[in-house]
């Protein structure tokens, strides 16, 4: 029996993938260093992160995979609930044995279940897109948190980027505490030191550090969603299928009515 | 900052409410100058309201003052509503300031008409230009065509905007001379169908330079009103299908009609009619993605859909020599007209059988929904089902028969209704 600990990184996944192949050795179970429990049992194998190696691995799925494929490898990754290092490592061993494409085989569990988790992980990367409120602070910032069910951040920050090329914008993450900060010429991964990003504005921000006119546009947000609405259509359930309770925390349409 | 915009907004959302084309896809428009905002591809639903209708723009009316008298329209000369008008700059503003918090997409801009339609419009137009041109603004602008608005206000507002569109509401003449007397049909079709014109001929010029300016990349739409007047389901569709294939149209908007009027030239109704809009849109929605001909969905005998099943299964139902399809043969058109099977799965099933035959086990961890489909498919010549009901009892079997069925008919229903959206 084989246990792989690894840095918890996608790199460092990759290089397990390498190093099994090297000593054609199978893992038991794979985890990330810091949860690893020593085992009585078996012989535990520390992998360092090499990139080189971890290249390797990815350059032999490119060739093996369409884009949507390896996508789906890295959104299961970042879908970050527990096994989801074993079902990469199945993947993509699969993958390397079979003399033909395994894409598309959902008669095949695991191949099935990723593309699965890709949908989930998808969906949520919309809903961030879509739920995200920036709140303008005094000094020129447009700053929004989030908590997302999986690990999504690296996943939006290409579409705000497009969109929002021309003001200072950040977007913290505060359950895995990391955030982006784009300060009109770049995007950077911050934590909380970085000056874009107090840590007073981890969480929400207090209105004393908004911007004059926020507070007005807030309210006006809310005017505007309160008189969309149709009441003779009124349809309750509906409503939450699309807005389930947990995302109206990010939704100024959500909170009680400014005055 | 002054309350008086909050004043307006309320009552210009209030009277835009009733159009219901709200989406925000289809656009090219890509940041390119560095500016703000970015309307390619899908557009997003930011919130949902209480209905449970996607809010993607900031829908409003420049102003609710109006010289006609439509009478199915709150704005109607004759309504005793209060009236009021926005600013360019106080629309431009909303916009940006909505926008750059990431409430909306971009905006909707329609009015009612103020002194004439082309004072009306040139004004929809300036809202447009000033987005563009002085806040470099890419995210979305759909404009409202004003009826009897010219040629040159409509061309230059195809500039600026991602979105043209032409309200035709009432699906015949005859109900338009009767409820909007100032308005015709042909009124209405000469706009649309000089946009189709200039879409065509911005598509051309774009293939021979590369700097052709843009004609509303997004193309025109319309909206019809169900549930007014007295049109069968048939004419409505009749009337789309030919507005898609005539008018390239990308969309037709179907608009259950809310009685906000007690106007005496009206049918008489006190509930928006949901259920049969939903109808429409789903075979609205046949029509465009899954191949059916209107003449297959409704004819001489059908001239209205049935209200308790959707319509892919109503033709199915109509239509048994068909089936059973085998799920691992059949073209993927067949399997697209098998009821309950959507194009996600009719696609995973396409995939999956390359690499072996499929069983009933394999569909279900594939998440297809069998509740329906069972009656209709074999897998490897084996079926879940007896294949040996009459339609009758099969359509009692479906809606009444186990259990949940109906209401999962009616999920069903409004998850189509929302792809619509
Ligand atoms: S012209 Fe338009 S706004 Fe005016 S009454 Fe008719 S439908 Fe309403």
């Amino acid at each position: 029996m084989y246990f792989y600990t690894y840095d918890g990184s996608f790199e460092g996944l990759l290089t397990v993938v390498f190093e099994a192949y090297e000593r054609k050795a199978w893992p038991t179970a794979i985890e990330p260093e810091q949860l690893a429990q020593p085992s009585m049992f078996g012989e535990t194998v520390r992998v360092i992160t090499d990139e080189g190696k971890a290249n390797r691995v990815w350059l032999g799925l490119k060739k093996r995979l369409s884009v949507s494929a390896l996508e789906s490898l890295y959104y299961t990754y970042l879908w970050e609930q527990s096994g989801f290092e074993r079902l990469i490592f199945d993947y993509t061993r699969l993958v390397f044995d079979s003399p033909e494409s395994v894409e598309g085989n959902y008669t095949a569990p695991f191949i099935l279940q990723v593309q699965q988790i890709q949908k989930q992980v998808h969906r949520e990367k919309h809903r961030m897109e879509a739920f995200v409120r920036f709140q303008k602070t005094a000094d020129g910032l447009y700053y929004a948190s989030i908590s997302p069910d999986f690990n999504v951040l690296p996943l939006i920050v290409r579409h705000f980027e497009k969109r929002y090329a021309d003001q200072r914008w950040a977007i913290y993450d505060t359950s895995r505490r990391y955030g982006v900060y784009y300060d009109l010429r770049a995007t950077s991964f911050v934590q909380l030191e970085n000056p874009g990003v107090t840590p007073r504005q981890q969480s929400k921000l207090n209105a004393d550090q908004y911007d004059e006119n926020e507070t007005h546009y807030q309210m006006l947000w809310q005017v505007y969603f309160d008189h969309v609405n149709i009441p003779e259509r009124k349809n309750p359930k509906l409503h939450l299928r699309h807005i389930p309770k947990r995302y109206w925390k990010y939704l100024s349409e959500k909170q009680p009515r400014l005055q | 900052m002054n309350d008086k915009v909050i004043g307006k907004l309320k009552i210009l959302a209030d009277a835009a409410k009733y159009d219901v084309s709200c989406s925000s896809s289809g656009g090219k428009r890509k940041n390119e100058n560095k500016g703000l905002g970015n309307a390619e591809g899908m557009g997003i639903c930011h919130s949902y309201t209480e209905d449970g209708r996607c809010v993607s723009l900031l829908k409003i009316l420049l102003t609710n003052f109006c010289i006609y008298d439509c009478a199915y329209c709150v704005t109607r000369k004759s309504n005793d509503v209060q009236r009021t008008a926005f600013t360019v700059q106080e629309v431009v503003d909303l916009t940006i300031n909505f926008y750059r918090r990431n409430y909306i997409e971009g905006l909707f801009l329609s009015s009612g008409i103020f002194k004439d339609a082309d004072y009306t419009m040139e004004r929809l137009v300036r809202v447009a230009k000033k987005l563009r041109q002085e806040e470099k603004f890419n995210g979305y602008i759909h404009l409202k065509t004003i009826p009897g608005a010219s040629d040159e206000l409509i061309k230059e507002a195809g500039l600026y905007a991602d979105r043209l569109s032409v309200n035709i509401e009432l699906p015949s003449e005859k109900s338009l001379q009767s409820l909007a007397p100032e308005k015709n049909y042909s009124e209405i079709l000469l706009p649309m169908g000089s946009i189709k014109d200039q879409l065509v001929q911005a598509k051309e010029e774009s293939r021979l330079f590369k700097a052709t300016p843009k004609f509303a990349p997004a193309g025109q739409s319309t909206q019809l009103i169900v549930g007014a007047t007295a049109e069968s389901d048939r004419q409505i569709l009749q009337l789309s299908d030919q507005l898609y294939k005539v008018y390239n149209l990308k969309r037709v908007y179907y608009s259950g009609y809310v009685p906000v009027s007690t106007d005496s030239r009206l049918s008489i109704i006190t509930e928006p009619p949901i259920i049969r809009e939903n109808r429409i849109y789903q075979a609205d929605w046949l029509m465009r993605f899954y191949g059916f001909d209107v003449k297959e969905i409704l004819d001489d005998a059908n001239p209205n859909l049935d209200l308790d099943i959707d319509p892919k299964l109503g033709w199915a139902l109509r239509n048994r020599y068909f089936f059973p399809v085998e799920i691992n043969t059949a073209d993927y058109e067949m399997i697209l007209r098998v009821p309950g099977i959507g194009v996600k799965s009719a696609k995973k099933i396409i995939s999956a059988r390359r690499f072996a035959p499929l069983h009933f086990d394999h569909l279900r961890q594939m998440g297809v929904v069998l509740k329906r489909a069972k009656y209709f498919i074999t897998c490897q010549t084996k079926s879940l089902q007896r294949q040996d009901f009459d339609s009758e009892q099969l359509r009692r079997r479906i809606l009444f028969g186990e259990g949940s069925v109906r209401s999962a008919l009616l999920t069903q229903q409004l998850d189509l209704f929302q792809r619509a959206g």
